[in-house]
């Protein structure tokens, strides 16, 4: 649920005021590889464990959380009949364990007639977790109940995993911008990002299976990423006016020092009907390379890197989305838009496993997601 | 392979620097802004469609950003 709001004060000065309330449940994969056997996981917070079917991915059903996200932004021109326009915002977002805090601020200058406009900002932000059950302590082994005589001996163990009970992330991002009226019906476009990110940046959720050379599960152990992460994007839009429709292609990519590349295309085709209504379909392509201590399991025997995650999200892959929106006009005040989407997206497999055991397992599950969003505005 | 990645950097600032070049002649007169003042031809037409998207693939991608900040505030990543 969003909620938006956006007042003009003294024609130039645009204050917009968003609250986001979101409430997520679902499971998520922890990680781990599906076996030929029932696998037996503790909970994150060490209360209690689940267990997972024969050849079924693990999720963690543990997964529910209520997030809310409160936007604030103010921006104007420096002075009346200036060509520079600023931006202040912040936003803070809070959930069960997790909250942040951030700030930006932009600067635009508009030249030639306002058809060209040239602008660069800054924003930095905090982040901490506080999970439940504190933070594990990457590359230990999870103790699972199962494995001890008491509840105690249990306990013991599951402490020894267990590191400070929050730890934090800063973020600093610098972006520039270019944007270029080229004719009566095209503009375009430019820019430039670097984020660097520092602190805990691995998921406290996360485990990686721990196999033998028949394939077969021996041990999770806690995921462990590095602590600084700088990321570079260029980013590039057109944006076109045609007979009876409004054609938005951009293209973006993105580097960083995880070695994670990813290329991005983004189509909208806004097309214009009788009454103020329009269609919209939407296709987007993404593809990613995998960070550099990506590894879907580590085999016993061979060392233990310092860094390593299972996360699919960080793994080599592609996900496709389909999108289709409507938007209506409901009287003159009032409109309407409901928009549909397909996400799929498709890791990448690898050909041969490094051990035996693993053929008739599906490693890299496909994730299918359909949004629906209805929109209002008044 | 590296050097292939930086030759194609080096021929993307070759395209940027030549467009950059040929912007004093782009652009309209105030009057020829009809089709550019539509709100569907506003560089981001949709913000609040970007919002929930770019959440959406946040907690699902390892890249984000280039539109506008890369972000974060969510403990899903």
């Amino acid at each position: 649920m969003i909620a938006n709001a956006e007042t003009t004060i003294d024609d130039t000065g645009k204050l917009n005021i968003k609250f986001v309330l979101d409430s997520l449940t679902g499971a998520s994969a922890n990680g781990a590889i599906a076996q030929d056997t029932i696998q037996t996981f503790s909970r994150p917070s060490g209360n209690g464990q689940y267990d997972i079917a024969a050849g079924t991915t693990p999720l963690d059903d543990t997964f529910r959380d209520t997030r809310a996200q409160l936007n604030i932004s103010w921006s104007d021109l420096i002075s009346p009949e200036s060509d520079y326009t600023y931006t202040l915002g912040t936003n803070l977002s809070k959930e069960f364990d997790f909250q942040s805090i951030g700030f930006s601020a932009e600067l635009a200058r508009d030249f030639n007639q306002k058809n060209t406009t040239i602008s660069g900002g800054f924003s930095a932000a905090a982040e901490e977790y506080n999970p439940k059950g504190a933070i594990p302590i990457g590359l230990t082994s999870m103790a699972i109940r199962d494995n001890f005589a008491t509840e105690e001996l249990f306990d013991t163990a599951f402490e020894a995993t267990r590191g400070s009970s929050s730890e934090t992330i800063s973020s600093a991002e610098f972006l520039l911008g270019w944007t270029q009226v080229v004719n009566r019906s095209t503009l375009m476009q430019f820019n430039y990002g670097y984020a660097d990110k520092s602190g805990y940046l691995t998921d406290p959720f996360k485990i990686v299976s721990v196999i033998n050379n028949q394939g077969i599960a021996q041990d999770y152990i806690y995921e462990s990423r590095p602590e600084t992460r700088t990321q570079h994007s260029v980013f590039g839009m057109v944006k076109k006016h045609l007979d009876e429709s409004v054609i938005d292609f951009s293209y973006r990519y993105t580097t960083d020092d995880w070695e994670i590349d990813s290329h991005t295309f983004d189509l909208h085709w806004h097309i214009f009907t009788d009454g103020g209504s329009f269609w919209e379909p939407h296709i987007r392509f993404y593809q990613q390379s995998a960070a550099d201590f990506y590894s879907t399991y580590l085999v016993q025997g061979e060392d233990v890197p310092q860094f390593i995650s299972a996360d699919y999200r960080i793994g080599d892959m592609s996900s496709i989305t389909l999108g289709l929106k409507y938007g209506f006009e409901v009287n003159e005040d009032q409109r309407a838009e409901v928009r549909l989407e397909y996400y799929r997206q498709t890791p990448k497999s690898v050909s041969s496993e490094r051990v035996s055991g693993l053929d008739n397992l599906d490693l890299y599950p496909e994730l299918d997601a359909i949004y629906l969003q209805v929109n209002y505005y008044f | 392979m590296k050097y292939r990645i930086e030759k194609y950097r080096l021929i993307l600032l070759l395209t940027v620097i030549a467009t950059v070049g040929g912007c004093s002649s782009m652009g309209v007169d105030p009057w020829d802004r009809d089709l550019l003042a539509k709100s569907s031809m506003a560089i981001n037409s949709s913000p609040l469609d970007q919002s929930i998207d770019d959440h959406i693939y946040f907690s699902k991608e390892a890249a984000s950003g280039g539109r506008s900040f890369a972000g974060g505030g969510c403990g899903c990543n």
